[in-house]
């Protein structure tokens, strides 16, 4: 019953998102406030709607409801609730399911809060995200109803796949989903503002804070998805170059330069039509990763579910969303007034270098990626296109927009003096210097060359931000008190751009030390041996059988010291899950602020007295996450600015008039 | 001319549309095999420096039975995601499987063999790529299957998933264990 309501709710959905969409399109174009205003409530049942079949779905989950399809395909009786609840997305239907939720959600937030915006944009806003919800509704009900029965209902499921069975990427969707959905909203403002032929800067003040509220939690969900193929995939990788990673970055490369793009057309009026576009290619590119992952059409580590009919579907999506506003933006973009002019050295020139690198490099990914498939296509045969691609390409790319970032912050509007804003970093080049001396003494030699220049962007992002922000507040120039005066009413937006900048500065920390600096041992062990890897004695104490809720295992237990102080326990596993009958290896993992310990359990050998016993020591790979850990907390922090809490500036200017307002 | 600039990225959606609805007509795991019924080629390759225990591979191991042979490398990620489908189909489904370890360092082979399980009855080392060259890979992994007369019967490019072994191998087996 409960599913059959989900069910209902599902379709109810989608028509309230044609009343969501044609109605307020008409009205917006006539000037009909009724037909406009329909669509608030329409947003708001829509997201209602959309939630109580999502509960639904997730209900038939946990109860371990076999009647229903979905759930046998990717469930099991035994299964963990917390994988129970988290299956839900783990599949395709699920996921697609979890895709209009976040999109219903983001809706409903622009009407609910949106109380300020210009009528007619508002109505053209949300009808465009009504129409990209009918789009999405249309195609989980007609190829991925996920509330379909089976009849007769089998006694248990097929249980989900047991790589998938992991915190870390059970809660990684949510994340990555918000973010690529989140990017409809620049999205639907770009095509409205096409529809009303204007952008102005209250435009861009309203479009910054939902791109980066996307922006975060996209960078959220590819940080826990690499922390994911770290731990559980991979011998030490954090990144493969997969073409479902891939299809996340891409979004994550033009979302990054509209956040930046955005920012010229708030403060200086230009850039517009670049930013509309900026905003059309990411959302589409967040589309296309849609499209990439559920057709099947390049080959993946991540294609665990694959459907040619689904693809063909969720093209057509995109032909429409992506093709209709590319066309209409060539019809509409050239009568959009240009704005402020600027010197080729200002702040908006560096913001422009920015977003020329950082498009490129979005060509770069983009063509690494589906390279293979156009080859295919023209009959020049068939070529899988790998990490030295990538290394070849993007990172001459990445290298500059890193420079340049720390640079740009010094810059002022309009025009700037380059040479005076290179004489105020010296400390962050001082910083680098002795960041290579270091590095170079310390690991003597300084290992490949790619590892100096990688300390020396680390420094150069890190310090250069820091100092950059000491300047902002005066630091050391005027007295303690003063300077944190001048850091607490620093905007947020300004303490965000400090954190995110530096973040990345950490980041690139943490590639560089486990790229260049890694150790690995690969042993036959049996319990009571000992070995030695970078400095840590490993002490194999026993293996012990461990029964989970649907897996056996083997447990090694492993002692840790280094110079005879005890550091760790570390309990790496050998799982057996019956039901896929798949075996992982849950690595153990010891992480200090500086390096993690890893180690994992392997075959045994010998009959059974000994396993192979791989152990490695990762150099500085923690701050990989930590900065992007550090990078979302930017952008939450910006997001705080006082600019963003929606409407605030006019709220203060009309609580001053006397005349009270109508409440809406 | 300004106007055309503008009208620039619907062009570019348009390529780009068209190339992933061509796309589909293609699967990028169906590539034509010119070796299909010709007999594998002949080669010998020793065994992964440092593993000596099963042996080498070379055409002569391949006659006899009806065998699989599997094209991987510790550096492919979908090696990994088909590595349980192979255990499966050597030590459940009884298929006896080859591996043709292609242009991998033998220290990182035994490594991921060690990790994740040897499944297979023998492998070849391959570190130049030359004999995977002969079998006409393009990528790895690719598995071929061979007949009891050492001919190549069965090509599958792209990681073995159940429903292939499913709907294809297993069914093949069967059908050239009878012939």
């Amino acid at each position: 019953m409960i599913p059959e309501l989900g069910h209902y709710a599902l379709v109810l959905a989608l028509f309230v998102a044609l009343v969501q969409s044609v109605p307020p399109l008409v009205g917006a174009a006539t000037r009909n406030t009724a037909w406009m205003n329909v669509a608030v409530p329409a947003a708001i049942a829509q997201m209602m709607l959309v939630l109580i079949a999502y509960g639904a779905l997730t209900w038939a989950h946990v109860v371990s409801d076999f009647s229903v399809l979905n759930v046998v395909q990717n469930s099991h009786s035994a299964k963990p609730m917390l994988y129970k609840v988290s299956g839900v997305w783990g599949n395709h239907e699920g996921s697609m399911m979890l895709w209009i939720v976040m999109l219903t959600i983001f809706g409903a937030a622009v009407a609910v809060f949106g109380r300020n915006l210009p009528p007619t944009l508002k109505a053209r806003v949300l009808a465009v995200q009504g129409l990209i919800g009918v789009g999405f509704l249309l195609f989980i009900l007609i190829t991925s109803n996920p509330f379909i029965r089976v009849v007769p209902a089998p006694l248990d499921g097929n249980d989900l796949n047991p790589l998938l069975q992991d915190p870390g990427l059970a809660f990684h969707p949510p994340f990555l989903y918000a973010g690529y959905v989140g990017f409809s909203m620049a999205f639907s403002f770009a095509v409205a503002a096409l529809i009303e032929g204007r952008v102005d800067p209250a435009w861009a003040r309203w479009v910054r804070p939902w791109t980066l509220a996307a922006w975060s939690t996209l960078t959220m969900g590819i940080a826990m998805g690499s922390w994911w193929a770290y731990y559980e995939l991979g011998w030490g990788g954090w990144w493969y170059w997969d073409p479902v990673e891939n299809a996340s970055f891409m979004p994550w490369l033009a979302g990054t330069a509209l956040l930046h793009s955005a920012i010229v057309v708030e403060k200086r009026d230009a850039l517009k039509s670049w930013t509309i576009l900026l905003s059309i290619v990411t959302f589409s590119l967040s589309l296309m990763g849609t499209f990439l992952v559920r057709s099947g059409i390049l080959t993946s580590v991540h294609a665990f579910a694959v459907d040619p009919k689904r693809g063909i579907f969720i093209l057509v999506l995109l032909a429409i969303a992506t093709g209709g506003s590319l066309l209409l933006y060539s019809l509409r973009a050239p009568s959009l007034k240009a704005g402020g002019l600027f010197a080729p050295i200002s702040r908006e020139g560096a913001l422009v270098l920015n977003n020329l690198l950082l498009s490129t490099a979005t060509a770069t990914v983009f063509i690494g990626t589906l390279y293979p498939l156009f080859l295919d296509i023209m009959k020049l045969g068939k070529v899988s296109v790998g990490a030295p691609f990538f290394n070849a390409t993007f990172v001459p790319v990445a290298i500059p927009v890193v420079i340049a970032m720390v640079v740009g912050p010094y810059l002022s509007w309009k025009r700037a003096d380059l040479g005076s804003a290179l004489t105020r970093l010296w400390v962050a080049g001082v910083a680098v210097v002795i960041a290579v001396a270091i590095t170079a003494y310390v690991k003597a030699g300084g290992g490949p060359l790619m590892a100096l220049v990688g300390i020396a962007l680390a420094a150069w992002a890190f310090v250069g931000s820091l100092v950059e922000f000491a300047d902002r507040i005066a630091l050391f120039r005027t007295s303690f008190r003063n300077s944190w005066n001048r850091a607490v009413h620093l905007p947020r937006s300004a303490w965000g751009m400090t954190i995110a900048h530096a973040s990345i500065g950490l980041s690139i920390l943490g590639m560089t030390g486990t790229s260049a600096w890694q150790t690995e041992s690969i042993t036959s062990m049996k319990p009571g041996d000992q070995t030695s890897v970078a400095g840590y004695e490993f002490h194999f104490d026993s293996v012990g059988l461990v029964n989970g809720p649907n897996f056996k295992a083997e447990r090694g237990i492993f002692t840790v010291t280094k110079d005879g102080r005890p550091i760790a326990t570390l309990e790496p596993e050998r799982r057996s899950y019956s039901t896929t009958r798949m075996t992982t290896t849950e690595s153990a993992i010891h992480t200090t602020v500086f390096s993690d310990l890893y180690v994992a359990l392997g075959d045994p050998t010998q009959n059974g007295t000994a396993w192979i016993v791989r152990i490695y020591h990762h150099p500085l790979v923690p701050w990989i996450w930590i900065g992007g850990v550090g990078m979302m907390l930017g952008g939450l922090v910006s997001l705080t600015d006082r600019r963003f809490r929606i409407g605030a500036p006019e709220r203060r200017r009309a609580a001053g008039k006397s005349a009270p307002l109508p409440a809406e | 001319m300004r106007r055309l600039l503008y009208l620039l990225p619907f062009l570019l959606f348009i390529g780009v549309g068209v190339a992933f609805y061509l796309g589909f007509e293609r699967d990028p795991r169906d590539i034509p095999s010119a070796l299909i019924d010709k007999p594998a080629p002949t080669f010998d390759l020793p065994a992964i420096p440092g593993q000596p225990a099963t042996g080498g591979l070379s055409s002569a191991k391949l006659e006899g039975d009806v065998t699989l042979v599997n094209v991987f490398a510790s550096w492919c990620i979908p090696c990994k995601a088909e590595h349980p489908v192979i255990t499966r189909l050597s030590r459940e489904q009884g298929v006896t499987v080859y591996g043709i370890n292609y242009k991998d360092k033998p220290e990182d082979a035994l490594t991921w063999l060690s990790r994740n399980g040897n499944p297979y009855a023998a492998i070849g080392a391959d570190q130049d790529g030359r004999v995977s060259i002969d079998w006409g890979v393009y990528g790895v992994p690719e598995s071929y299957l061979i007949d009891r007369k050492g001919r190549i019967r069965y090509k599958h490019v792209g990681p073995l998933t159940p429903q292939v072994v499913e709907e294809q191998i297993l069914p093949m087996v069967k059908h050239l264990r009878q012939g």
